[in-house]
């Protein structure tokens, strides 16, 4: 009974390739997805433990960069006369060393940052991500700068009884991407319900009350944005071997922003909302071009945008489950309590 | 309680500024094992500082603290938690937006031992330890009378259930010494004979308790010993009885040439 939702949208994943034939549509829903998996473990920062993180693009782009580069490899002459070479290495490795990277520098940045919050924390963040955009610009020997990196191959995995697999069709592409995502939410899921989940509540609530019960705050803070980096890293692995090429622009701030956006609409703190925020402003652009002038677009857009965060200002997912609840129950008030500590519980 | 107990709290020479602002000047005080002795003094005497120096939220100007046999000064508030020393707070006491139930195993932290890897893969300890940790967070809310209240949001309860929720909280900690301030503030008098039983229930069990407060005829009945702060500084030091007939405390309470009825 109670892994009926969890199998109902298992297998509602695992079905769409099925119907959805057409290719556009396909890849629309690919890049929506590896950016609804940057944005949950933006939820998991600033959702969770309620810090604003307006760099963290920059742990995607790091993904990104650290996964083509070690696929594609890299010679370069470092100060001092000191050669690094590196030789091409499967993309599968080139995964890995993405989301290693990327949580190395989720580590270097939160132990970095957490000494300050709120308006500084996430101006440190915003720089962080323009400098790594600017490393990536001039570091031409490194990167190519703003030539990008070009022709990144696919990835390949073994496969029983199919041996060697690369992942050149979409399909195959949308399931490794879906697969990647129900690990991540899986994750989060795990951490929030836990002693973890519950320090990271409890600092994002009330942060003195919280060290004085004994809650290392900025312990807390710091696995956090590990945990956080290096999805953003595994979500930056995954759209760098799927559209073949990466620029500077990656780390460009609107992409932070997108992601932000996909949190606060669909629900900070809670595990669909990036999800549901996620499939909405992935898709709209692409309804939108089917019948509006593209400055018409964006003006949609923006407005509702505007309209969500004003008439459900806590997100679109936090305000369904009061609606269904209230609709459900004769005694809402008590219902609520009721219902959210279940939830809580889970 | 004998004088003869064991110091476990001493506050040596503390002094607080900002900048100009003299918070507390020199306070040295100590407490002694199992006592349960009340800081009072008028508003602004400096009572809540000296709570936030000796629990690490602050850093004193000058001198320093000594819990046992660790010096607390330049201790982070959790690690002096760790040491078995939690506070409560004036105001914003409990996590409003959570659960009775889950205000009590958020204070529960420290006893759980789930590590970042058994709680991602699951692992059967993991399940285990939250079973123990969620029986010892009903056993807590028994203890202060909250169980019925278990699921209600923390911020719907009444204030007077908040401030007990506050303490149950602290309890979970599993202190051996108590810092409570003002915790009875906003009770009726129903729920604050309550929770003098309370303390002396927390007492009974070994934990020593400092508390600030306002309601005089509370912290005379429950304090072993009184210390009277003013400006900054002791004024008075010494059981209830004593404090209360001292002239100093009544002029810095009531004023210039004025006398108790």
């Amino acid at each position: 009974m109670k892994r009926a939702p969890a199998l109902f949208w298992l297998l509602a994943i695992a079905t769409v390739p099925l119907w959805l034939r057409d290719q556009y549509y396909l890849h629309v829903l690919i890049t929506t997805a590896i950016f609804i998996i940057a944005a949950m473990s933006l939820n998991l920062l600033l959702g969770y433990t309620g810090q604003l993180s307006l760099g963290h693009v920059a742990f995607f782009g790091i993904g990104a960069y650290a996964s083509a580069l070690t696929t594609l490899g890299f010679d370069i002459e470092l100060p001092g006369g000191f050669r690094v070479e590196h030789a091409p290495w499967p993309a599968v490795a080139g995964f890995g060393i993405a989301v290693a990277a990327a949580g190395l520098s989720g580590y270097a940045i939160g132990k970095l940052s957490f000494k300050v919050r709120g308006a500084y924390f996430v101006i440190v963040t915003i720089s962080f991500a323009e400098v790594t955009r600017l490393v990536a610009l001039n570091w031409v020997e490194l990167t190519q700068g703003p030539l990008a990196l070009n022709n990144i191959p696919p990835y390949t995995l073994w496969i029983p009884g199919v041996g060697d697999y690369e992942f050149w069709d979409k399909r195959a592409y949308y399931y490794l991407v879906a697969g990647v995502g129900v690990v991540t939410y899986v994750v989060i899921k795990r951490l929030v319900g836990s002693r973890i989940g519950r320090a990271m509540i409890a600092l994002k609530e009330n942060e003195p009350l919280a060290g004085s019960v004994g809650i290392d705050v900025t312990r807390y803070l710091v696995l956090a944005a590990v945990v956080s980096a290096a999805m953003a890293g595994a979500a930056g692995s995954l759209y760098a071997h799927y559209v073949k090429i990466i620029d500077p622009d990656i780390f460009l701030f609107i992409y932070t922003v997108t992601m932000v956006i996909m949190v606060i609409t669909g629900g900070k703190g809670t595990l669909a909302g990036p999800v549901v925020g996620g499939v909405i402003f992935g898709f709209l652009p692409v309804v939108l071009r089917s019948f509006a002038a593209p400055a018409v677009q964006w003006i949609i857009y923006g407005a509702l945008m505007i309209v969500i965060v004003f008439v459900l200002p806590e997100g679109i997912v936090p305000a369904v489950e009061r609606w269904s609840r209230s609709w459900r129950s004769p005694r809402p008030a008590e219902a609520t309590i009721l219902a959210s500590s279940k939830a809580r519980d889970e | 309680m004998t004088a003869s107990a064991e110091v476990v709290l001493s506050i040596e020479h503390v002094a607080v500024r900002f900048g100009g602002l003299v918070a507390i000047s020199d306070l040295d005080f100590v407490v002694r094992a199992g006592e349960i002795v009340g800081l009072i003094g008028p508003n602004g005497a400096g009572k809540t500082t000296a709570f936030n120096v000796i629990t690490g939220f602050l850093k004193p100007t000058a001198g320093q603290v000594r819990y046992r046999s660790s010096l607390l000064t330049g201790l982070k508030p959790h690690q002096i938690a760790g040491l078995g020393l939690v506070r409560t707070f004036q105001r914003t006491s409990v996590f409003q937006n959570n659960t009775v139930f889950q205000n009590v195993l958020i204070g529960l932290h420290r006893r759980g031992r789930s590590s970042l890897w058994q709680t991602l893969l699951a692992l059967p300890g993991e399940s285990r330890c939250e079973r123990e940790l969620a029986d010892e967070a009903h056993r807590v809310l028994q203890l202060v009378g909250l169980e019925q209240r278990a699921f209600q949001l923390a911020g719907t309860l009444p204030y007077g259930e908040q401030r007990l929720l506050g303490i149950a909280l602290a309890l979970a900690v599993k202190p051996s010494m108590l810092l409570l301030d003002e915790p009875v503030s906003g009770m009726n008098p129903a729920e604050t004979a309550r929770c003098m039983q309370l303390l002396e229930n927390i007492r009974a069990s070994g934990v020593t308790i400092l508390l600030v407060e306002h309601d005089m005829p509370m912290v005379m009945t429950v304090s072993d010993r009184i210390v009277v702060l003013n400006y900054g500084r002791i004024i008075a030091e010494g059981p209830p009885a004593a404090i209360q007939n001292n002239p100093e405390v009544i002029r810095a309470y009531l004023g210039e040439g004025k006398k108790r009825a």
